[in-house]
């Protein structure tokens, strides 16, 4: 590990020699660039980082998060660290969880023609194409389901041909089933009930009244639920 | 797959695996947590840490680079044009993580005009990157009282008790209203939570959406702000806040991250939700922070006349990513732990209760590494072995899949099957445990309509803070800076907009003879040429 091998990569075009242990955003940075855009988590969750890549030689067009990839030699790299989404605005309080919805806010996914080119590209490997199906449908769980660890990077988009918006489709998807088909947590809204009615006031004020001495012996003390 | 180096290793861990599941290592007492802590926690390493010469905090200690920033030079130290107002609102939210959109969302239901100014984008946030869950307790045999006891107790007993017990006992109404707007937590097909251990917890109270938790709750808040067309201006950072002649915070100067832009924004009142400072790397820990984390807010806050509680104390996860390289410092979430993987030594042996605080938990590994000399060597650092395959031993195959996806899948990306094989983490700097000192109503004590939130705030959760309560202080407090800010928005009117507290702090450090050309807030790390982090 650590060794000092060093790799030939193209940033925009651009040769620079890095070594091989690094991700492609810290290859970036060890070349001399001060990132404001195309960087934000650096651990695969915020989809700051799409990258397009293409190995020299290779007709592949590949796509990745930089953060979560480790540098090849002969990537050819670019950056995508912006791509303009369609977010449709609605009222999460008045949307009704039908198929109506979609068709009203994202008629374009009705324009799918299957070529599956943004599950193929999506840097989370989901079934893009597949959640897209279930949303076509008004299956709003199984979309939610399939569309879960999407980071929002946008790259799905980038490569479609009818001009989806894949993951605000997505978004919209998993709000209506959080808010809408999941089960609702009776022991939740009991809870939330019994609080407001002050269910727990004068034990909270005992307890905060306690000094300190008396805070760490219940506490040493408690029982730990197994 | 691991290269031969760490074949012995691994080897023993493998041979012990069977044992180790069946053993439940004993918890520490109070005393013996106690000396752990003092001997291999970072906050004690006293040399680490200088003496505050200016502001409210002058006299009292803090991290050496965190003195550095606090005492350094304005940006706008040659003034700033106020006249070129660029934005005009009720309620100025400094931030775009979870608390910055939750107060920008109740600002705007309380009929504020509010805007966000965010230096990346909204959404690139510590909350994005929260992975294991959020605490409520909803449910029977757990009560809000329970919860108090368990961050209390894990806090050293040192939080405010008006901020801790409003957190515990808001918290069930927290979940709801991420519920209702739609935010998918981890249910039975009945309704019933999925809740887990964390850390510190003496009840199942850990409420999660995969290993994605925060990830969800951010992008349905930033879907939200969206929908109620809140402005959000991004890649322009905050870096003075400005007041009026009465003193009371009225606006930020504002830097166009990439055009250096200088411009004002006027508020009525201005609420910091920068978050905190893992990419500070304090005493040269690498960080699960996102790329923005540099205590800004505390910057920021400190020169407009605010205090700092516990600003010596950060929190230090105990399972950061030590190898492969590529993830050094990377959140493994406490989840793995909730789930049943122990942490197991160079020579096979488990070593410590795998749910005891993170301070405790860290420490214990510091020393297994350092002192007691059983650890891996992973490179970058020594490290111990998560041992992840247990997981699927206690749950079933297929558990890793459906319960931390992510952790998964950051693994394999470096061709490492954490179903099949361990992992090797090392502490990484996580959380700033200390920050602005806020009253219940998210008031920042010292200065008039200024309201704080999130990581920035110190003293809801102590001088440690237990999983999923960060979660959980974003929500309960980022909602109640909004309520708030807009309400004393309501009664403020409008005064000449000033900089003279800024003047004011620069004859400060002269007087105080401090000299340096550092300039803050920091906005962004320099990893430019570098092979590594720092």
């Amino acid at each position: 590990m650590n060794s000092e091998k060093k790799v030939k990569i193209y940033l925009f075009g651009k040769e620079y020699s890095v070594p091989s242990e690094l991700t492609i955003m810290c290859a970036m940075e060890y070349a001399g660039y001060q990132l404001v855009r195309g960087c934000g988590c650096r651990s695969g969750f915020c989809g700051a980082c799409a990258t397009i890549y293409r190995i020299k030689g290779q007709r592949e067009l590949k796509t990745c998060l930089a953060c979560q990839t480790r540098v090849e030699d002969g990537m050819y790299i670019a950056t995508l660290p912006f791509f303009p989404l369609v977010k449709e605005v609605y009222d999460v309080e008045k949307i009704k969880p039908t198929e109506q919805i979609m068709m009203q806010l994202y008629p374009e996914i009705y324009a799918c023609v299957g070529c599956g080119a943004c599950t193929k590209s999506c840097t989370q490997s989901l079934d893009v194409m597949q959640y897209i199906a279930y949303a076509q449908r008004g299956d709003f769980k199984r979309c939610a389901e399939e569309s879960f660890d999407c980071v929002m990077c946008g790259v799905c988009s980038s490569r479609c041909p009818a001009g989806i918006s894949h993951p605000q489709v997505a978004m919209l998807a998993r709000r209506l089933n959080g808010k809408y088909l999941a089960p609702r947590s009776a022991h939740l809204e009991d809870r939330v009930k019994e609080i407001k009615d002050g269910g727990f006031d004068s034990l909270m004020e005992s307890l905060t009244s306690l000094s300190d001495g008396e805070l760490r012996e219940l506490y040493n003390k408690r029982d730990i639920e197994k | 797959m691991y290269s031969d180096e760490f074949k012995e290793s691994l080897c023993a861990v493998e041979a012990s695996r069977e044992k180790n599941l069946a053993y439940e290592p004993p918890r520490m007492t109070a005393e013996e947590k106690e000396a752990l802590l003092s001997e291999y926690h970072p906050d004690f390493k006293m040399n680490e840490f200088d003496t505050l010469k200016v502001g409210k905090n002058k006299g009292s200690r803090a991290p050496k680079e965190l003195c550095r920033m606090l005492q350094a030079h304005s940006r706008v130290r040659d003034g700033a044009d106020l006249s070129n107002i660029k934005y005009d609102v009720d309620v100025l939210v400094i931030g775009g993580g979870g608390a910055g959109a939750a107060a920008a969302i109740e600002a705007n239901s309380a009929g504020a005009s509010v805007m966000i100014v965010t230096k990346l984008r909204i959404g690139d946030a510590n909350t994005m990157m929260a992975e294991g869950g959020i605490q409520a307790a909803d449910k029977p045999g757990d009560s809000p009282c329970i919860h108090f006891l368990d961050a209390y107790g894990g806090g050293h007993f040192a939080a405010k008790r008006e901020l801790l017990s409003k957190l515990v006992t808001e918290a069930p109404d927290a979940l709801l209203w991420l519920s209702n707007l739609g935010v998918e937590f981890d249910k039975t097909p009945d309704g019933e939570m999925i809740t887990t251990h964390g850390g510190g917890t003496s009840r199942k109270r850990m409420h999660a959406a995969k290993d994605y938790s925060g990830a969800e709750i951010m992008r349905t808040l930033r879907d939200e702000v969206f929908n109620r067309e809140i402005p959000v201006v991004d890649f322009t950072s905050a870096v003075e806040i400005i007041l009026d002649e009465k003193g009371r915070a009225a606006g930020a100067v504002l830097m166009n991250m990439e055009t250096g832009e200088i411009t004002a924004a006027r508020a009525k009142t201005v609420i910091i939700a920068t978050g905190g400072a893992g990419r500070v790397h304090y005493q040269g820990f690498p960080t699960s922070n996102h790329y923005g984390a540099t205590a800004d807010g505390l910057v920021l806050g400190y020169r407009a006349g605010a205090k700092l509680l516990y600003a010596e104390t950060l929190q230090y996860h105990p399972t950061g990513a030590a190898y492969p390289q590529q993830i050094y410092g990377s959140l493994v979430t406490e989840k793995v732990r909730s789930l049943g993987a122990k942490l197991v030594n160079a020579a096979g042996e488990v070593f410590v209760h795998p749910l005891e605080t993170r301070d405790v938990a860290a420490a214990a590994i510091i020393r297994e590494c350092g002192a007691r000399r059983l650890g891996v060597d992973a490179g970058n650092t020594k490290a111990v072995w998560l041992d992840t395959p247990m997981i699927e031993m206690l749950g079933g195959s297929g558990t890793i899949e459906k319960r931390i996806p992510a952790m998964m899948r950051m693994f394999a990306n470096f061709g490492i099957d954490i179903r099949k094989e361990p992992i090797l983490v090392y502490p990484t700097l996580h959380y700033q445990n200390g920050g602005l000192d806020i009253s219940a109503r998210c008031e920042v004590t010292g200065v008039e309509n200024l309201f704080a939130a999130g990581e920035v705030v110190g003293g809801i959760h102590g001088k440690n803070r237990l999983m999923g309560n960060s979660l959980l202080d974003i929500i309960v407090f980022g909602r109640t800076a909004g309520a708030c800010a807009a309400e004393a928005a309501k009664k403020t009117v409008s005064e000449r907009l000033t900089l003279s507290h800024v003047e004011k702090f620069e004859k400060e450090l002269a007087a105080a003879k401090i000299e340096t050309d550092d300039v803050s807030p920091m906005l962004l790390p320099n990893y430019t040429g570098k092979k590594s982090m720092f």
